[in-house]
C-alpha cells in the first residue's frame, strides 16, 4: 500500500488554534502517513523558538470562561487589558491538569516523527522576521513548494 | 490479560500522547512481540482500535479495568 500524505496549511497564530496542527500531524505521522506543514501569516508564530502564545477571549462567543463568565461578564470587559494574559495563563494551567500535551513538546514530536515543516518566505520578508527566532530543520519556501506537495496528498487542510 | 514484552503507561495522558507514545513504544519491538499500553483518556478506546486497524498491528486486546483502560497491541 502507498504511503498516505496529509498536507497542512497553518495560518493562525493563537494558543488555542496552534493545537490542531501539530496535533493532527504527529497523529497522522504515527499512522504511517507522510506529512507536511505550510506555515503562512500569523501561523509563522508557531515555528518560533520561543514560543509566546496568547489565547484571547475577544471576539470568541464560544470560549468557555472560568466562573461562568461567559454567560454574564459584559463582553466590551473582555476587551480590559490584562484579560488576555488571564485568559491564557488560566487555559495553560487547565491543558496542564487534563494532560493535555505542551506545544514544544508536540513540535518536537512533529519533527521527531520527520513531519516537514514550512515557513512560507513571503510572510517572513513581509514582516521582517528574523530567521534565526525561528527552530531548525525547518525549509523556507514559497506556495509552488506547497502544491508540489499538496498536489499529491490524500488529505489537505487549512487551518 | 495475556502475556506482553513491554509495558507502557500512558496514564493521565491526553490525546494525542497515547498513540504518539505507543508509536515510539512499538518501534522499538520485533514483529510478533506485544506492547500493553494502561491510559486513562476515554477517546484511547476508539483511538487504539483506528490506531490497529490503519497501521496494520493487531489490537489483541481491548477492556477497563479498575477505571483505567489497557490495550494489548501485537506489532506487525
Amino acid at each position: 500500500m502507498e504511503q498516505k500524505k496529509l498536507a497542512i496549511i497553518a495560518t493562525k497564530g493563537s494558543l488555542d488554534w496552534a493545537y490542531p496542527p501539530f496535533i493532527l500531524a504527529s497523529t497522522a505521522s504515527a499512522l504511517g502517513y507522510e506529512t507536511e506543514i505550510f506555515f503562512t501569516f500569523y501561523g509563522l508564530q508557531l515555528l518560533k523558538k520561543n514560543l509566546n502564545l496568547q489565547v484571547t477571549p475577544l471576539g470568541n462567543p464560544g470560549m468557555p470562561m472560568p466562573m461562568g463568565m461567559d454567560k454574564w461578564f459584559p463582553v466590551a470587559l473582555t476587551a480590559l487589558p490584562g484579560m488576555q494574559s488571564m485568559m491564557t495563563y488560566m487555559m495553560k494551567k487547565k491543558m496542564a491538569d487534563k494532560g493535555v500535551a505542551g506545544l514544544e513538546e508536540l513540535r518536537e514530536l512533529c519533527q521527531e516523527a520527520e513531519v516537514r515543516l514550512i515557513a512560507c518566505q513571503m510572510t517572513v520578508d513581509l514582516f521582517d522576521m528574523n530567521p534565526s527566532d525561528f527552530i531548525d530543520g525547518i525549509e523556507f519556501a514559497g506556495a509552488a513548494r506547497f502544491f508540489e506537495f499538496a498536489g499529491e496528498s490524500d488529505i489537505c487542510l487549512y487551518i | 490479560m495475556a502475556d506482553f514484552d513491554l509495558e507502557l503507561d500512558a496514564s493521565g495522558l491526553n490525546c494525542p500522547l497515547p498513540i504518539l507514545r505507543a508509536k515510539k513504544s512499538l518501534s522499538g519491538l520485533e514483529a510478533g512481540q506485544v506492547l500493553h499500553i494502561i491510559a486513562t483518556d476515554p477517546g484511547s478506546v476508539k483511538d487504539f482500535e483506528a490506531f490497529a486497524k490503519q497501521t496494520g498491528n493487531e489490537l489483541m486486546e481491548s477492556k477497563e479495568e479498575g477505571g483505567k483502560f489497557h490495550f494489548l497491541i501485537k506489532k506487525a
